[in-house]
């Protein structure tokens, strides 16, 4: 009777924790439906809603001050997301995808900022809720009230959401606009005030979801992420723009982890298998278990082939005279760097990071810009890489440089597996998939005390005597990174490159012309983890440890700016935004706490300034306007 | 015809037989006011020109017919129109105010409505929806006369398919019935002047006939046409005058019966 009484109180557990995850993760999906922008900052909104609603009770007062307290914080959160879709969204709705990817994540580092700003950085826990402190005996076990409550919230938020989506002229609109927004702009809608309109009530969603986990969860400045992997897990395994479907996948996810905490250790055939620790994976594993299985979602339905399918993009320039001149100069200027520079070692430290950056970001470009494959879990082949090695090195003793060649194959074994399964897909799905592995191996890097460290890594990994010399190092560095960069070139250059460019313009066409398009991703898919692999092998003898962080979603984002940042349509581009990226970084948080919101601020005002990156713009400026995009 | 509604409009027309009813409005209209007028229209899908330098207009109670063969740019003319194409230049003005760079919100809002050829039917909204999603105020015309104005039930009336299934998800609807529900959901915006796409291709003969009655009934409410077609049979029965295209150019201009009796023109540039 007691092990039911246990397993009935995790599930209602879960089942309370569904009810917030639900409401992030269904106005994310409304977001997506009708804006197509995949919203970042949407953990970001949630997060804010807890530090708002904590505020608020403060403020209006503790007991009676709680309910409207958690209403400011939902309007608020609303209002926040208002003023981000008018002043910063609506003006790069035309701008390719994937930089208005880049303008979330730069938004998710500024309001993290501005958080710490205003709430500093200790975790803030709220006060319970006036007349639902106590507990209710289920079982003969006490159940706290206020979870029954959440339990409850759920379903009423998914019923009034109905009523809205499907009683309401706007509700009508928001569906129309979910499948084609283009033609209820010629009906006469201004699409400008709905996209307003739904981006302020999917924030206020993720603002309430936020504001009602005020008595269980305290607010920290790690919920934004944690929260968005969560969601978009949410919405994809539900259905992208399915609101039931999201809150199906929610409760799934949920008692899932409900269930995991309950079967805590069991021994299986002599094996004891930790369940508990498996809540952290247990998400990405639904999630990437159902993009193999049904990749449209439980409740969601086939997508048509995107309508709006972007500008073309121009082939890729072989390099001129000018070009190359550059290159050269570049190389020169690099070989000479520590004789210019031996006043002030700093530099070389910081060259060797830029270089392991460029190596990373021109890895990640290989398969984002000619193949079109957009992963968002790419620090997995790093952090492999970087595992790899100092796992290599301490176990067998080889030496550094065999462990440097070794290191690499282990992320190409990695990238083999998750490459099998992610070039089945495309666009955002693609993406959530790499996202879902990379989040299981960080996981298992995270638990794995015995063989990875856990979560304090792995120290020690240091080089040889003859590296030791920062200056050699950097030599080292920089002659694999040249090399890894000039041999990702020619690859572009090759047959090869031009099947995957091929595969990435019209799956269609290519294979009429006998290209197998998945073996030819798939293979590029393998090249980009080996050389992100050798990054991450360089990175962890360039630092001496390495930590669970090299393959934490926050790398990958770091990746994904960097490529973003310099310009996906051109070689140059993550070069460019490697070297802008990790300079900015190490400058900016020298010179301030607030280094996220400078670097975001930066950023988006890149963004604004040159949709086409920076050394697109730079490119455009040398070479002239070509074909000019829409003037719409 | 005798299902649709009440004639509100300020033009009686002769009604017996569709065609005499066509022919019965003078050549040109000389004296009717302009409502769209293109010049020098251009347009581009992302680096490749479509349109160069068209010059039509539609006079207030006309069907104007723009024809042309396949991929002669009739569509692109109607989406440019309605600044639907990626790039356009030229000069375009509806009921005396610019449009030449307004957002396609902005040109239905002001009374022009668009039906495109592929329908775009909201498939997961009701019939009843997807006519919701349509719905603009009522207007008047500049002189004071209230403008055609639409409900749903009268556009049962119009179209008695429709009627019969309010409910009915779009997805699951043949295609004459989402043919006659695009034209329909059009209406709701009560325009003065409707861009219809087509509305003879790939449907049955019995909606093809439906279509050419409902393109006389709006006309006798005072509601004026642009129709894009090919076929000529049904553009004859319906049109006052005749644009035809060829390679995004204007090659002929002229009532419709003269361009019916113009056989060199038709083998020119028109598949018959
Ligand atoms: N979305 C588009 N992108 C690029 N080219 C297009 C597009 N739509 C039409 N075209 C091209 O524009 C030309 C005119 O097409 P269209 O206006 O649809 O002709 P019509 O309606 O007279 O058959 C054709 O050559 C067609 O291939
Ligand atoms: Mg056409």
């Amino acid at each position: 009777m007691d092990a039911l009484a246990s397993f009935v109180a995790q599930l209602l557990n879960g089942l309370a924790g569904a009810s917030s995850l639900f409401l992030v993760a269904a106005g994310l999906s409304l977001i997506f439906g009708v804006t197509r922008i995949v919203n970042f900052a949407h953990g970001s909104f949630y997060m804010v809603g807890i530090y708002v609603a904590y505020s608020a009770v403060a403020w209006i007062g503790e007991g009676p001050g709680y309910w409207p307290a958690l209403l400011v914080a939902a309007v608020a959160v609303g209002i926040v997301g208002a003023l981000v879709e008018i002043l910063l969204l609506r003006r790069i709705y035309h701008a390719p995808e994937l930089f208005q990817l880049l303008a979330t994540f730069a938004l998710v580092l500024v309001i993290k900022d501005a958080a710490l700003w205003l709430w500093g950085p200790e975790e803030l826990l709220g006060p319970r809720a006036p007349g639902l402190r106590g507990s209710v005996a289920i079982l003969g076990r006490q159940f706290p009230a206020y979870d029954l409550f959440l339990i409850v919230v759920g379903p009423l938020v998914l019923g009034l959401l109905w009523l809205l989506l499907t009683r309401t002229r706007f509700g009508t609109l928001v569906r129309a606009a979910t499948q084609d927004r283009e033609m209820v702009g010629a009906l006469g809608v201004n699409q400008a005030w709905l996209f307003t309109a739904v981006f302020a009530l999917g924030a206020m969603l993720a603002g309430l979801g936020g504001a009602l986990q005020l008595p269980r969860e305290p607010a920290t400045l790690e919920l934004d992420l944690h929260t968005i992997g969560a969601a978009f897990v949410v919405v994809v395994v539900g259905g992208m723009g399915s609101i039931p479907g999201a809150y199906v996948a929610a409760l799934l996810i949920a008692e899932l982890k409900a269930i995991c905490i309950w079967l805590g250790v069991v021994e299986i055939a002599g094996v004891a298998i930790s369940f508990s620790k498996l809540t952290l994976v247990v998400e990405f594993v639904v999630m990437a278990v159902v993009l193999v299985v049904r990749p449209w979602g439980l409740l969601g339905r086939p997508q048509a082939a995107p309508r709006q399918g972007g500008a073309i993009e121009a082939p890729l320039r072989a390099p001129d005279s000018l070009a190359k001149a550059a290159t050269a100069a570049l190389v020169l200027a690099l070989v000479a760097l520590p004789a210019i520079s031996s006043q002030s070692p700093y530099v070389v430290v910081l060259a060797v990071d830029i270089l392991i950056a460029v190596l990373f970001a021109t890895s990640l470009h290989f398969i984002m810009g000619p193949a079109g494959m957009h992963s968002f879990g790419h620090a997995a082949y790093f952090g492999l890489g970087a595992y790899g090695a100092a796992i290599l090195l301490k176990a067998t003793g080889a030496p550094m440089l065999a462990v440097l060649a070794a290191a690499p194959l282990v992320a190409a074994a990695g990238a083999v597996v998750v490459g099998w399964f992610s070039v089945r897909l495309s666009g955002v799905y693609l993406a959530m998939l790499t996202l879902a592995f990379a989040q299981i191996a960080w996981a298992i890097v995270y638990q794995w005390d015995a063989f990875t460290g856990g979560s304090n890594g792995l120290t020690g990994v240091w080089p040889p005597e003859w590296l030791a010399d920062k200056r050699a190092y950097y030599a080292l560095t920089l002659a694999l990174v040249l090399a890894g960069v000039f041999v990702l070139r020619r690859i572009l250059h090759a047959p090869f490159g031009y099947a995957m460019r091929a595969a990435r313009d019209s799956v269609l066409r290519a294979d009429a012309i006998g290209i197998d398009v998945k073996r030819v991703q798939w293979v590029a898919f393998v090249i980009a983890g080996l050389f992100a692999g050798l990054a991450g092998a360089l990175f962890a003898f360039s630092k001496g440890s390495i930590s669970p962080e090299s393959l934490h979603v926050g790398k990958s984002v770091d990746g994904l700016v960097m490529v973003l940042l310099g310009g996906i349509q051109t070689l140059a581009g993550p070069v460019v935004g490697a070297a802008l990226f990790t300079w900015l970084h190490d400058t900016v948080a020298r010179s301030t706490e607030y280094w996220r919101a400078m670097l975001g601020g930066i950023i988006l005002i890149l963004v604004l300034l040159f949709p086409q990156g920076v050394a697109g713009f730079a490119r455009q400026v040398v070479y002239g306007r070509r074909d000019a995009r829409s003037e719409r | 015809m005798s299902a649709a509604g009440p004639s509100q409009g300020a033009r009686p027309l002769p009604r017996e037989g569709a065609s005499e009813a066509a022919r019965a409005v003078p050549a040109g209209t000389g004296h009717a006011e302009v409502l769209l007028d293109v010049h020098a229209l251009s347009a581009w899908y992302g680096a490749a020109q479509i349109l160069f330098d068209v010059d039509l207009a539609v006079r207030r109670g006309e069907v104007v017919a723009l024809m042309g063969r396949n991929g002669a740019g009739k569509s692109t003319t109607l989406k440019a129109i309605m600044g639907m194409v990626d790039r356009r230049r030229g000069t375009l003005a509806f009921m005396g105010s610019d449009i030449s760079t307004a957002e396609p919100h902005q040109v239905a809002q002001a009374g022009l409505g668009f039906v495109p050829e592929d329908r775009r039917i909201f498939t997961d909204l009701t019939v009843a929806e997807n006519l919701e999603v349509g719905r603009q105020p009522p207007r008047r015309w500049s002189d004071g006369s209230e403008a055609s104005t639409w409900t749903p039930e009268r556009l049962y009336r119009l179209f008695p398919n429709l009627g019969g299934m309010p409910d009915r998800p779009g997805g699951r609807m043949s295609g004459g019935e989402q043919q006659m529900l695009t034209v329909a959901r059009t209406l709701m915006g009560n325009p003065y002047l409707v861009l219809l796409d087509e509305p003879s291709e790939g449907v049955a003969p019995v909606i093809v006939e439906q279509m050419a009655h409902m393109i006389l009934e709006l006309k006798g409410q005072g509601v004026s046409i642009l129709l894009s077609e090919q076929n000529m049979h049904f553009a004859e029965l319906v049109s006052d005058r005749a644009y035809v295209l060829e390679k995004g150019q204007i090659r002929y201009t002229g009532t419709m019966a003269d361009l019916a009796a113009d056989d060199e023109v038709r083998r020119a540039y028109l598949s018959l």
